[in-house]
């Protein structure tokens, strides 16, 4: 079946097999393999990419059911060569060891910043996180970059980082 | 993990789903937000040869105001009911219980019809759905039909649904000022399904109970209603902790839970009626 969708700002038309799942069609057919495949059962939340703005996980989501929608992947999140608020966060607190997780930990805490333009605390992020595993970092320093990022994407001054800083 | 091959057909009007349902027979399945169907169709434990995907059809994700209860579309995603602010305003528990599935990627996904229409008794909104003595509304080639909730779930991953049923609203009644409501989900990880979930719709009479309603996730072939703590309770002091407890006794009574790696039958036998105390005090309280 023939989809058009716009990935990352681009607009791709391409014939796929209707088996084919998102994340597939993301990795070998765009070659944007930013886009990790974890657990492939729905679970571990590596896959996550942005819908029409929302967080999904790719691989339990076909091409087609993309047919038309507006697609977002890390690939997408820097732009003219700057870093994006949520990846300078990450960088800046240490939030990835081996980084398999990073790609869909930050889609995911794009969508959940977005979705709380009040703000967020650390329980916040938490629960909103409840869907991405990390293997590596025991998520503390995950938490504190994407509370760092949601100040400045709200347009607040960054949050310090903590005293002590936790390793 | 990719899916066995199928044709793949989209669905513009609830009139077009139907209609392919009943040409395609019982080689067709619905195709909503997916995350119940796809995850079994990866495992090769669902082979549809066609799938109809109804995720497009205008209309049905709205909840809507029809003056003594609310109709929800059954394309509804979960994530929108659990803010849904007429939900929350006028049947908090199903808000509630929507923002305790999974995680908010899959509530991104999933819709209510999809998880009703699935008759996984391990969900938790049919049970919430239970205990609302909910109505569902069904399309067939025949026109529309109106299902009660307590006829609706007839066994595992089985529904009252026909092979040519398209389930397309959920109706709720209001819960109006005299009622409290929980509902209790006990799992080990916030993403984990239930071990058991109770969901309790209490009418508040006078310091009395006037009747409650108690519906339990995850413990038997269906959600199931738990009408020994229900008689129980009916009537009983509201204030009067022991009779809320020895109500709460009654809660495994004809159910039939599973034993797996989170929980033997006896356990959730015994969680079920500290969940059933702690909804009704929650409920009461509420
Ligand atoms: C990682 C993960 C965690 C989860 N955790 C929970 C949890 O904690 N609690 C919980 O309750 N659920 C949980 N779920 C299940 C999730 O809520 C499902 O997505 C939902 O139950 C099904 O909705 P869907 O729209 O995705 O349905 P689909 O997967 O599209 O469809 C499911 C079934 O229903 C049929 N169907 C769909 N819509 C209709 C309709 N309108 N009429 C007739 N038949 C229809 C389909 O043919 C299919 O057989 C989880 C799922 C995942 C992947
Ligand atoms: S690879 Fe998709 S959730 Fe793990
Ligand atoms: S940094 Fe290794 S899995 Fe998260």
């Amino acid at each position: 079946m023939r989809i058009s969708l716009t990935v990352n700002g681009t607009a791709h038309q391409d014939d796929v097999e209707p088996r084919q799942l998102l994340v597939y069609y993301l990795r070998e057919t765009l070659g944007l393999t930013g886009t990790n495949v974890g657990c492939d059962t729905s679970t571990c939340g590596a896959c996550t990419v942005l819908v029409d703005g929302r967080s999904v996980k790719s691989c339990t989501m076909l091409a087609v059911q993309a047919d038309g929608r507006d697609v977002a992947t890390i690939e997408g999140m820097a732009k003219n060569g700057e870093l994006h608020a949520l990846q300078q966060a990450f960088h800046e607190h240490h939030g990835l060891q081996c980084g398999y997780c990073t790609p869909g930990m930050i889609m995911a805490a794009d969508s959940l910043i977005r979705e709380h333009p009040e703000g967020l605390d650390e329980q916040g992020v938490r629960m909103g996180l409840e869907g991405n595993l990390c293997r590596c970092t025991g998520y503390q320093n995950i938490v504190t970059a994407v509370l760092a990022a949601a100040e400045a994407m709200n347009g607040r001054a960054p949050a310090a980082a903590p005293a002590g800083g936790e390793a | 993990m990719i899916p066995a091959a199928f044709d793949y057909e989209r669905a513009d009007s609830v009139e077009a789903a139907v209609q392919l349902l009943s040409q395609h027979g019982d080689e067709a399945k619905l195709l909503a937000g997916g995350h119940s169907l796809l995850p079994l169709m990866k495992l090769r434990l669902a082979r549809p040869s066609v799938l109809v995907d109804i995720d497009r059809i205008d209309g049905l994700s709205s909840v809507r105001d029809t003056g003594d209860a609310l109709e929800i579309g059954a394309l509804a995603r979960i994530g929108d009911l659990a803010e849904d602010a007429t939900l929350k305003e006028h049947c908090g528990i199903l808000a509630y219980a929507c923002g305790q599935v999974g995680d908010p990627q899959v509530r991104h996904r999933a819709t209510l019809g999809g998880s009703v229409s699935h008759g996984d008794p391990a969900s938790d909104p049919p049970s919430v759905l239970l205990a609302l003595d909910a109505t569902f509304v069904a399309r067939g080639p025949g026109g529309e039909r109106t299902v009660a909730a307590s006829d609706f779930f007839t066994g595992l991953f089985e529904t009252a649904l026909a092979p040519d049923e398209m389930l397309t609203a959920v109706r709720v009644p209001k819960l109006g000022a005299g009622s409290g409501w929980s509902y209790q989900k006990f799992h080990r990880r916030q993403i984990d399904w239930a071990l058991v979930g109770v969901a309790a719709v209490v009418q508040r009479d006078d310091g009395h109970i006037g009747s409650a309603r108690i519906g339990l996730t995850n413990m038997g072939l269906t959600p199931l209603r738990a009408p020994g703590v229900e008689q129980a309770l009916a009537g009983a002091d509201a204030s009067d902790a022991a009779a809320l407890a020895s109500a709460a006794e009654h809660a495994p009574e004809g159910t039939s839970p599973p034993s797996d790696t989170n929980g033997s039958a006896e356990y959730r036998r015994e969680l079920s009626k500290v969940l059933v105390r702690r909804a009704v005090q929650e409920a009461l309280a509420s």
